[in-house]
Formats: structure tokens, sequence, C-alpha cells
């Protein structure tokens, strides 16, 4: 009966927007200092920002481009 | 609760549970909103911003006869793998852009390859519907294919796979719209994730310290965090307006980012339970098809198919440059490792290494 198995697919997704609105949640503001401290903690090791010079990025050094 | 399901009137119940399940989603945004008492950009206001900085085009890996679909760095940051349309697939050594192993796939578009944590092997699938995985031999001349091991069988495309912690287990998601967890040595199935309405497009692994949990995100607009061990969905964000084409934790393992057909990047954070961040610009129309986070993560990396790749500060919401270079649209980008490049894969049939 494709009434009874539309009931049991509700169920599973009322089940699951009750999981999901009963979860812990902390205040934005609290999570986004959280975040930006881990980037400012982090940021002197990220060589991408900032810039790391050409003796210490393999990719910087010059090299000979190979053609294939 | 059992009773009702011998009841007479199914359609009475199947009402009753469509309302209650608008009344919990009304109350999850309700819920969210509450805590939402600011924006992630306000808080950044007082950091300093990001100077000028200088990121090239510092290789450029030719050598897929056609469109590059898909890319994965090895651990050891200087190995690549990468799968194209024309169902080959290739590793090289990004350093000296040299090619060390290729294989032909039976099916074309590989649309997913990984490298396994130790560096002896690959795995990728795409319109074969499976995953595959190859040990990757030291001796040149071997024939990879005949070691072929199949793993993931779904049933649809394979659009994305991923090495758990070790060599031993893969994760995979599907155009059938399920992700599942798969054990490579007998090819079972050791858990599988239902919950997405559509085609699962793109999944990434929690960083290791933050536990067994992933990220996914489909067609049907919703990204989806997944317990790994239970297969049930933990959290789900549903703000983007068309496709989520990619998915990338946060190097803490506390948010994720996600890049959309709907011209927008977005940082979700999973302690906030909501969206933090929306990563676009008016001038922006085309989707975006990848993105990976910087080392430190303040930096979001992320390739359109307008055939650019733009680079957004994380904190303050703001673009920070556009890189020029491919020839058409970018299929796929990963930063390496350690954080000292980048590669971006695209339909110009190149892999780029940006530094």
């Amino acid at each position: 009966m494709s009434g009874s198995s539309n009931i049991v697919a509700m169920k599973k997704v009322v089940q699951q927007l009750r999981f999901e609105a009963n979860i812990n949640r902390v205040k934005v503001s609290q999570a986004a200092a959280e975040l930006q401290q881990f980037c400012i903690q982090n940021a002197l090791q990220d060589p991408l920002l900032t810039g790391v010079s050409s003796s210490t990025n393999p990719f910087r050094t010059q090299k000979v481009c190979s053609f294939l | 609760m059992a009773s009702q399901e011998e009841s007479s009137q199914p359609s009475d119940t199947l009402t009753t549970l469509k309302t209650e399940s608008e009344t919990l989603k009304t109350k999850l945004e309700e819920e969210r909103a509450k805590l939402h008492d600011v924006e992630l950009h306000q808080v950044a206001e007082k950091i300093e911003a990001l100077g000028q900085f200088v990121i090239k085009n510092r290789r450029t890996l030719k050598g897929h006869g056609n469109k590059v679909l898909c890319m994965d760095w090895c651990k050891d940051k200087r190995r690549i793998v990468s799968s194209s349309q024309d169902g080959k697939v290739i590793v090289w050594d990004a350093f000296t852009t040299n090619k060390e192993h290729a294989v032909t796939m039976p099916c074309t578009w590989v649309m997913a390859c990984a490298y396994a944590p130790s560096g002896c092997a690959v795995a990728c699938g795409g319109l074969d519907n499976k995953c595959s995985v190859y040990p990757l031999s030291l001796d040149k001349n071997e024939n990879l294919a005949a070691k072929k091991k199949s793993v993931a069988m779904h049933t649809n495309y394979l659009s994305a796979c991923c090495f758990t912690n070790s060599d031993m287990q893969i994760l995979t998601s599907s155009g059938d719209g399920t992700c599942a967890l798969w054990d490579v040595e007998s090819g079972q199935m050791l858990q599988s994730f239902h919950g997405h309405a559509a085609d699962v497009l793109c999944l990434d692994l929690a960083p290791s310290e933050t536990g067994n949990t992933f990220v996914s995100g489909g067609c049907d607009k919703k990204a989806c965090v997944w317990d790994m061990r239970t297969g049930q969905c933990i959290q789900s964000f549903e703000t983007h307006e068309s496709d989520i084409n990619s998915v990338r934790y946060y190097p803490s393992g506390d948010a994720f980012a996600s890049g959309s057909d709907d011209a927008t990047c977005r940082l979700y954070d999973l302690r906030a339970d909501r969206e933090v961040a929306i990563y676009s610009k008016e001038s922006i129309i085309f989707g975006a098809s990848s993105v990976d986070f910087s080392f430190s993560g303040r930096l979001l990396f992320g390739g359109y198919n307008d055939y650019t790749i733009n680079v957004w500060d994380v904190l303050k919401g703001t673009r920070m440059s556009i890189l020029f270079g491919h020839e058409n649209r970018v299929s796929t980008l990963r930063v390496s490792p350690d954080g000292t490049a980048f590669c971006s894969g695209s339909w110009d049939n190149t892999l780029r290494i940006w530094a």
C-alpha cells in the first residue's frame, strides 16, 4: 500500500526533525570568536597567507619547465 | 503510535505528520534564530585586514586528453592524482610535473579520485557506478589495471570518494542519493547514509581530531553532517539556492564551507548550527564547483565555472583576489596537506599549482 509507505517515510522525516531541533547550540558570537581565534593562532603557519619566500616554498623555486 | 498504522484513515495520519513536520521546521529555524546575535564579519571587524599577497600559477600539469574532473594530494605534499572525462587517472609529481603512473578506467567521466593515506594506492570511479582501488607499483612497467580492486557499488554514478584515516576504508557519495562507508579488503558496505533527496555530489571527512563525522552536499541544495558509526544525519543545512558542488571542513573541524551552482560559497558553523557567512558578489554569476581552505582557515579558495578562482577572506567575507589562468571551467581544487600550495583542475585539460 503506497499510503503506508508514505507514512513510514514521513515518520522518519518527523523523527529526524525532532532530533535536529533538540541539539545543543551556541551563540553565533561565541562560535564566530572561536573561528577567529583559530585563524589568528595559526596565521603564522599558513604559507599561502604569509607568502613564504622562495627559499622555503618548494613550488616557488625557479625551475625549468619540462615540455611534455 | 503503533495503533495508527492499523487505523482506517492513512491520509489523516499523513496530514498529521506533515503538519508536525512543518511545525518542527519552524521550531528549528526559531531555535537557530535565537542564537543569531551577531554576524561573523562583524566579529571580524576588529582584526587587521589582510595585506596584499602574491599567489601565482607556478606549475601547469599537461597530459590529460580531456576535461579534468577531480584531483587529490598525496600526504607527501608533492604527488597528485587526477582523473578525467576520457577515463584516464594520472599520478603526477607536482614539483617536477612528471607523470609517474597512468591508468585507463573502463568508463568515461571519472568524477572522483582519492589518494590513500599511505601513498601506496589511489581510488577512483565515475560513470561505472563503482569505486575501485589501484595499488601503486614502484615498477613503472607493471600494469596497474591488473591489480584493480572493486570496492564500492552504487546504483548510479560515483561523485566523490575519500579514504578514511587508513587505507582500509573508503567513503563514497553517489548520484543514487546515498553515501556509504566500505571496507576495502572485503568490498563490504559497513554503513550507508540515507537522507538526501537527490544526487549527492560531494563529501568531506572531518579532521581526525574532531571524531567520526563527515559532511555531504547534493542536488537537493542540502548539506548534511553524518555520524559515521550510526549512519544518522546529525545536522542539516538548507540555505543554498541550487546544487551544492563542493563541501570542505574548516581546519578546526568546527565549521565547513560549501560551493554551489547558485554562485555563492557559504560557511556553516556546526556549534551554532547555522550559516554564518555568504561569499558572493553581484559580478559573480557562475557556479562555484570546488572550495578549500588555506592552512589557518583564513582564506577560502573557490574554483568557478567562469574559469576563475576567487580568494575570500573567510572572517571578513570580502574577496581578496581573483586568479586567472584556466581556459575553461575550474572543476576541482585542493590545498596541499601542509598548505604551501593549492592545485586546481579544469575542463581545459590541465591542472595548475598555485603558490
